[in-house]
């Protein structure tokens, strides 16, 4: 499917990634390019196949609900671009 | 005797275990001979003082007669897409650039436990998204192969390009890689060394900077498909952290190599004969069925009738998968913030900034398929094509133990001759991509040269769990093969 400069800054918004205005023309082209490619698919009929969930047929392996790791916060902490007092920091969301 | 950077990782560990040879010599001569090949930019950090430290540690081990497992002191490069405690781990983005993780992935704790040292984090497509390594913010890598004639740089493949450029140059005595649609075994036949891609669910994915969850594995890059049986071994093994990490027993990969293929049952998919595929590339896929057949197996003709639906299935599920697995890269965490006053802009920037253009693209088109009122025509269309997919490789395997088809359509290319447009590009996975989808093993074999110079692999998949089989079918390619060219600037 053709998608255009509009459905660019959708999706671009979808992702919050910041696409230019100036930028959007080529990226519509190109990822319509790869649209296209892909709308192969549509060819084959597929009723009634159920979608993949899982490459490997084995049962989810279950585990005691306890906490088994943590302790750490300075570790998890250590590569944040602002942290402060033991939290993360981020532009001001609440007025 | 043998210089130290030439040996593989078997003659390596026979030489420790002799005591011809110090484990701090083979870190040492690996370390000159990283200095010495700067230009091929296969690394993105270098950790000599790690690494004689690791030898070191080796060599005491040895002293007191008790060697740690079976890689010890035997020197690693490591695709910087593992994390490694300590030491900056990137992906080859600038999101990432000057990430240094507070813990270990499991696969290279599990390299430690069994006694190997790290020389460095190699370079490679900007979060393995790519198949020639000139997505990366480090640069690109230049593969140590040249044309006959032509000294324009080749690309090493990718996106683990940066580790088989380095096994390919003698730097490394072995790596590894992650392999999501053929970043192990592409790079691998490119560059001319044996890259193995193991079953999803070997090897354990916690501590791996992740690219699309259902696919990426780790797996070993190395000169010998012995070594490859030796660094799997080590590599392979339940994880408590990984719930799709399989608890099932890990062979002695190594043990049954020589068994030969006498009565081994050979796969030959009658949709990987592509039109377009380069004479040479043919020629060679059917010098592989007679080295086979030569050496006593059965070949089959098998059909795998989704094959050419492969590509457009993994080009919808990787991308949705990484649309959704890099959302965590917004400036808060770990990596580049570009402030702003506002959230969604400072996220909308640090995002813009810090991903370069693929994977940007593949982010766009993940969250496109996945989005509302597409996700049936894409994201579902495409995993119900997957479940062909498998399905044609379990119905194959009820009649062959193995498929053999070639690696790649093309010998490696030179930098800007194929980069322009992303589907040409994604082609370059046309044949290691349906084993992906299907989550099974396979391996690439340098098994000839191309007509202008740089090497072909061969590419056997095998069944699920079962590499010790497609090891197997791979020594005797080896065998057969008697691959003994080098690259062009390293003499021989």
């Amino acid at each position: 499917m053709a998608i255009d400069k509009t459905t660019v800054a959708a999706i671009a918004r979808l992702a919050r990634i910041d696409v230019p205005e100036a930028d959007r023309a080529r990226l519509a082209g190109e990822l319509s390019h790869i649209l296209t490619w892909v709308e192969q698919l549509a060819e084959v009929d597929t009723e009634g196949v159920p979608p993949m969930t899982s490459v490997v047929e084995v049962a989810l392996p279950m585990r005691d609900d306890v906490v088994s790791d943590g302790g750490y916060p300075d570790k998890v902490l250590a590569n944040a671009p602002a942290r402060d007092d033991g939290f993360f920091v981020v532009p001001k969301v609440v007025e | 005797m043998t210089a130290p950077t030439e040996l593989t990782i078997a003659e390596a560990r026979d030489a420790l275990a002799k005591g011809d040879l110090s484990a701090r010599d083979l870190a040492e001569a690996h370390i000159k001979a990283i200095e010495a090949a700067r230009d091929l930019n296969a690394f993105i950090t270098e950790t000599p003082e790690r690494a004689l430290a690791d030898a070191e540690a080796a060599d005491a081990r040895r002293a007191k007669g008790e060697p740690a497992g079976a890689l010890d002191g035997i020197p690693l490069a490591i695709k910087d897409l593992f994390c490694t405690e300590g030491v900056m781990t990137s992906a080859g983005s600038r999101i990432l650039d000057g990430f240094v993780p507070p813990y270990e992935s499991t696969i290279t704790a599990n390299l430690w436990r069994a006694g190997a040292g790290l020389l460095g984090k190699t370079n490679l497509d900007e979060f393995a998204m790519g198949s020639s390594n000139v997505t990366s913010y480090a640069g690109p890598v230049v593969n140590p192969w040249r044309r006959a004639g032509d000294n324009r740089p080749l690309v090493p493949g990718g996106s683990s390009g940066g580790s088989a450029a380095a096994v390919a140059a003698r730097i490394a005595l072995g790596a590894i890689g992650t392999d999501t649609g053929g970043s192990i075994r592409q790079p691998a036949a490119f560059c001319g060394i044996v890259g193995l891609k193991p079953t999803y669910g070997r090897c354990s994915r916690w501590g791996t900077v992740v690219f699309a969850s259902s696919l990426d594995q780790a797996g070993p890059m190395t000169r010998s498909v012995r070594d490859a049986a030796i660094m799997l071994g080590a590599m392979a093994g339940p994880d408590a952290r990984d719930s799709t990490c399989v608890d099932v027993p890990v062979p002695d990969y190594e043990a049954g190599l020589d068994a030969g293929v006498k009565g081994l049952r050979v796969g030959i998919p009658a949709e990987y004969r592509i039109d377009g595929t380069p004479g040479e590339i043919v020629a060679l896929w059917e010098q592989g069925v007679a080295w086979l057949r030569e050496q006593g197996a059965e070949i089959v003709d098998i059909s795998l009738p989704h094959t050419s639906y492969a590509l457009p299935t993994y080009y919808i599920v990787a991308p949705a998968e990484a649309s959704s697995n890099l959302s965590r890269y917004d400036g808060v965490k770990f990596g580049l913030r570009v402030p702003s006053d506002d959230l969604a802009e400072m996220y909308e920037k640090t995002r813009a900034a810090g991903f370069g253009d693929e994977v940007k693209r593949r982010v766009l088109i993940g969250a496109y398929v996945l989005s509302a009122g597409y996700y049936d025509a894409y994201y579902l269309k495409a995993q119900r094509l997957r479940t062909l997919i498998a399905g044609d490789f379990r119905a194959a395997f009820e009649g062959v133990d193995v498929v053999l088809t070639p690696t790649a359509p093309s010998a490696a290319f030179a930098v800007g001759e194929k980069t322009d447009d992303p589907i040409a590009m994604y082609l370059n996975d046309v044949f290691t991509v349906p084993a992906s989808l299907a989550g099974l093993p396979a391996i690439s074999v340098p098994a000839g040269l191309s007509g202008d110079g740089p090497p072909l692999g061969l590419h056997l998949i095998g069944r699920p769990f079962d590499e010790a089989t497609m090891l197997r079918a791979a020594a005797a390619i080896e065998r057969a093969a008697a691959f003994s060219a080098r690259p062009g600037g390293l003499g021989s």
